[in-house]
């Protein structure tokens, strides 16, 4: 393997995705996010001249609404989702800036 | 000898776009629905909900684009900007980074010192989030989802300010862009404009940036100027004391005047953002782009002109009512109906600026309907009614839409012009005022101005003042 993942790039990682990782998990996480640099080290090595940018797997464009509107209040199936509710709002810590 | 600093200001300026539905699915735009009564699967960021492009912000973006002199982006894409915040349902807000759908314009701007070009680096679409409201008795924060995925655009301006006026400038001339283009209403205390300010200060005639900063709530102009002012303050002190600038984002607290730091250095922002994989790229062919162009509504430049050629008002006049859509559109529609572009503007320019003014209006909260000032002028016009009666109608209007004529009607404001019911009124008020009636005799032109007001008084204001001095005159002599 190529690309070592230091102990600090797995810790910050891991907090910007808020995951707690274990020792041994994040082990592993290091392991595999070494494995995929690696690939894409060697992608980047290619000769990819002549080659078109591919911006999506799909050889598809313009998938457009109209600018009309279609739904209607579904307040209570929303909210139905919501681990907590309060007023006809999702109930969240308090969260302050 | 002390330092001379420069004032180097970027802008990002958030507009949410007049589209009657959400950028990414199917829910109503508008404002003031109790909470989460306009949301969805997709703008609750439930799994398995696939966003949709909504057509029309596609069109807003590129008309925006094409009034501030950008390259219209043919091929672009939407990317995921990655965070977690509870009024960001998916933990992720789509943007466009990589390729955002316009690039490279300006826009020019009036400053004391004569015409100036400020470059707009970029426009991109993107989703705005929702609501968080504070519960004081549980302690905890409520999320109202009715503004999640409502359209944005953010036009991002390269950092070619330098001090409050010339961002003032900007705005206010981007604002009327956009205004004009029927795209957004721009309106800052309400929030459909943002504007985040990027500001650092450096030795005047050097060419290198200083660290700058970022600052967020400014719901004014009044609250910009003074923030760039206590920002530019703040830095210049820390330069001076040998230390430096931090770059952060700043919220400025406009009661307290001062500015502070938003979020702390272990909260790093690393947005990782990737292609949007739920979305398919956005390719706008010549023939689309030609559409919006033709589409593009009359700009203020270009109606100053016009007005000048085909309705003959002074410049001056032109100035001002092409200076909000609004008033624009009320003095074409007036002008349709009566056809006369003069009257209209003296209106518009002395008795609406007047109210406005008085009751703390901005032009786009007029409300009075065009066939009723063009009844106005009609009525005036015939001699119905005179010319102070007629503001005091104005003021039915202005304030009330009221239609003048059944008002003049219901009220009994019509002048009187039957001579024989005037000469009345007349002979009594010179009766019962003898002393006047001898100064004029005696000379003293004075003492008819005061019969004139006293008949007026007497006839409430509805006779001809023109004919009451007429008749007096003939009534004394
Ligand atoms: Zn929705």
């Amino acid at each position: 393997m190529a690309n070592i993942i230091s102990d600090e790039m797995i810790e910050y990682v891991g907090i910007l995705a808020k995951l707690e990782l274990s020792d041994e998990e994040k082990e592993q996480a290091k392991q595999d996010m070494g494995n995929m640099l690696d690939y894409i080290d060697m992608l980047n090595g290619l000769d990819t001249e002549g080659v078109e940018p591919m911006s999506h797997v799909f050889p598809v464009h313009n998938v457009f609404r109209e600018d009309v509107v279609e739904n209607a209040d579904e307040r209570d199936k929303i909210l139905a989702n919501a681990p907590a509710a309060k007023e006809g709002a999702f109930k969240v810590p308090k969260t302050v800036e | 000898m002390s330092i001379q600093y420069e004032t180097v200001i970027g802008l990002e300026v958030h507009v949410e776009l007049a589209t009657k539905t959400k950028i990414f699915c199917g829910c109503s735009t508008a404002f003031g629905g109790a909470p989460n009564t306009h949301t969805c699967p997709v703008c609750t960021g439930m799994p398995g909900s696939l966003p949709v492009l909504n057509r029309q912000v596609v069109e807003y973006a590129a008309a925006v684009g094409l009034a501030t002199n950008c390259t219209i982006n043919q091929h672009c894409k939407f990317d995921r900007k990655n965070y977690f915040y509870p009024d960001n349902p998916q933990n992720y807000q789509i943007s466009q980074l990589y390729e955002p759908i316009c690039r490279n314009g300006y826009i020019e701007i009036d400053t004391a010192s004569g015409t100036k070009k400020i470059g707009i680096h970029e426009i991109h679409m993107e989703e705005d989030a929702g609501k968080l409201i504070h519960d004081e008795w549980e302690d905890c924060s409520l999320v109202d989802f009715n503004r999640s995925g409502v359209p944005l655009i953010e036009i991002v301006s390269e950092p070619d300010m330098r001090n409050a006026e010339e961002v003032i400038a900007y705005l206010d001339k981007l604002r009327l862009i956009i205004q004009y283009l029927g795209a957004s209403d721009c309106k800052l205390q309400e929030g459909s404009m943002r504007a985040d300010v990027n500001l650092s200060v450096r030795p005047a005639g050097s060419d290198v940036l200083g660290t700058r900063t970022e600052m967020k709530n400014l719901n004014s102009f009044k609250a910009i100027a003074r923030a760039i002012e206590g920002e530019r303050e703040r830095q210049i002190e820390l330069l001076s004391m040998g230390r430096t600038v931090t770059q952060e984002t700043r919220r400025w607290d406009d009661n307290k005047e001062a500015s502070y730091a938003m979020r702390s250095k272990e909260d790093a922002q690393d947005y990782r953002y990737f292609p949007e994989p739920d979305l398919v790229p956005v390719v706008i062919s010549d023939e689309w782009l030609a559409s919006i162009k033709a589409r593009q509504p009359e700009l203020r430049t270009q109606k100053l002109i016009r007005y000048k050629k085909e309705f003959d008002i002074p410049d001056y006049d032109a100035n001002i009512i092409t200076s909000a859509k609004r008033m624009a559109d009320i003095f074409e529609a007036t002008t349709a109906i009566c056809g006369k572009p003069k009257k209209v503007s003296n209106w518009l320019m002395v008795e609406t600026m007047r109210l406005m003014k008085e009751h703390e209006m901005e032009a786009d909260e007029l409300t009075f309907s065009p066939e009723n000032l063009a009844k106005l002028i009609q009525l005036t016009d015939e001699g119905t009614i005179n010319s102070s009666v007629a503001k005091e109608v104005f003021t039915k209007i202005f304030l009330e839409n009221t239609d003048p004529e059944q008002y003049v009607e219901e009220q009994g404001l019509k002048t009187v012009s039957d001579e024989g019911a005037l000469k009345e009124v007349i002979r009594k008020v010179i009766t019962d005022h003898p002393q006047s009636v001898a100064d004029y005799r005696s000379g003293k032109e004075k003492a008819l101005g005061f019969l004139v007001g006293q008949t007026m008084k007497a006839m409430k204001g509805k006779a001809d003042p023109q004919a009451v001095n007429q008749i007096l005159k003939g009534e004394l002599a």
